[in-house]
């Protein structure tokens, strides 16, 4: 089964979901992966003592111009929609930066001068912390298209196993990447104005994926309802509240997974699973 | 010679528009005839790179110097490659910059003077 965390926005809590969520279900009898997908700033290893197991490059092809073939025609500019490449008087300019990799300029040039090299975007790294696998991908820095890296990441989900996928923040492709395909996606949120906001975009781009999801409301407050009211106009599941309260900031401040700073969590996160995973088998 | 400015206006009395990928027109004068132009950059409606765009249209239009506010690397890359001249930080109305020029009182730019910044 694989269950991604998302939010929409940011600094909600996807990552103490998604490592106590991870740790709660180490006595399950599956084995568990914890997949960090926000390439970009992954940060879910921080919580635990793991050993690296596998790292991999990323990489995406990109065009490379044999000059001595080009003719100067201006096909492989006129096709690029990403403006990746510019015939400039007799020059041929690529901007590999800008390349989204669609190949149209090397299956398109007529005199067969560009051909497609190996461009690094990231990594993915694996890492054990006893019977959890940790995977986790990052963006090389200077690059701006993370999906590819989300995917290498994804690439090394096993559906046999519990898979808990830490989402990036936001509702485009990084996180389309990141969810498509998943059994259940839950949203952490929080009882603001931007947590309703982006939540409400976050639920929008899952029904358009067809990944059905509920919601965690993390730094709840007594009496604040935003959320509340929310999922009942959409007819959200309200999985789990988790209050807002210093020690549980001072806990996770200090990296330390709010199942391991307060055993009574264990319970709560394996219910959350439960409750999802019988969502999933209706 | 053709000299660009990335301008918010079709008119010498408009202002210099400092972004060279999103300014709406660049005038163009022809110093050998006094003549001026105002041609409206298409290059701004991209949804990224922009910079880069802008560029192959001044060079469809044979332009040989560009005045504008900041030039980032693509686009700076780009005109390398066009062969354009490149003064960069000018501000004020496009009549004055133009006059500037005349005087030599700008400076060509070595580099992009800003940094990554389209998609």
């Amino acid at each position: 089964m694989i269950i991604s965390v998302a939010s929409g926005k940011g600094g909600t809590g996807k990552t103490l979901v998604a490592t106590s969520l991870a740790l709660s279900l180490l006595d399950e009898q599956k084995q568990v992966q914890l997949l960090d997908c926000d390439v970009e700033e992954p940060n879910a290893h921080i919580f635990f003592n793991s050993q690296p197991v596998y790292e991999e490059v990323v990489t995406l092809p990109v065009p490379q111009v044999e000059y001595a073939r080009c003719q100067y025609c201006g096909k492989c500019s006129e096709v690029c929609q990403f403006r990746a490449i510019a015939l400039l008087k007799r020059t041929l300019v690529i901007f590999p930066d800008v390349c989204h990799s669609c190949g149209g300029c090397w299956h398109l040039c007529p005199a067969g001068a560009l051909e497609p090299v190996a461009r690094e975007v990231g990594n993915v790294r694996i890492s054990r912390a006893g019977s959890l696998e940790i995977v986790s991908g990052s963006l090389k820095l200077g690059t701006h298209i993370s999906p590819p890296v989300v995917k290498a990441v994804r690439q090394k989900e096993n559906r046999e196993n519990i898979v808990i996928i830490d989402g990036p923040p936001g509702s485009s492709c990084p996180v389309m990447a990141a969810v498509a395909g998943t059994d259940f996606c839950i949203l952490v949120t929080e009882p603001t104005p931007f947590g309703l906001n982006d939540l409400s975009l976050a639920v929008e781009m899952l029904q358009v994926l067809g990944v059905p999801c509920g919601v965690v409301i993390n730094r709840d407050v007594p009496g604040n309802d935003i959320i509340d009211r929310f999922c009942q106009e959409k007819g959200l599941q309200i999985l789990l509240r988790i209050p807002f309260q210093t020690k549980i900031a001072r806990a996770y401040a200090r990296g330390i997974p709010l199942v391991k700073s307060d055993p009574l969590w264990r319970e709560k996160f394996r219910d959350l699973y439960h409750r999802v995973a019988r969502e999933v088998q209706q | 010679m053709r000299i660009a400015i990335s301008a918010s206006g079709e008119t010498l009395e408009d202002s210099l528009n400092p972004r060279l990928g999103r300014c709406e027109y660049f005038v163009l004068y022809n110093d050998d005839t006094g003549e001026t132009l105002a041609i409206e950059n298409t290059g701004r409606f991209s949804v990224g790179a922009a910079g880069i765009a802008t560029v192959g249209l001044l060079n469809d239009h044979g332009v040989d110097v560009l005045i504008t506010g900041n030039v980032g690397p693509n686009a700076f890359t780009a005109l390398q490659a066009a062969g354009i001249q490149v003064y960069t930080g000018a501000s004020g109305k496009v009549r004055d910059v133009l006059q500037d020029y005349k005087d030599g009182k700008l400076n060509e730019a070595k580099g992009p003077n800003v940094g990554p910044h389209g998609r």
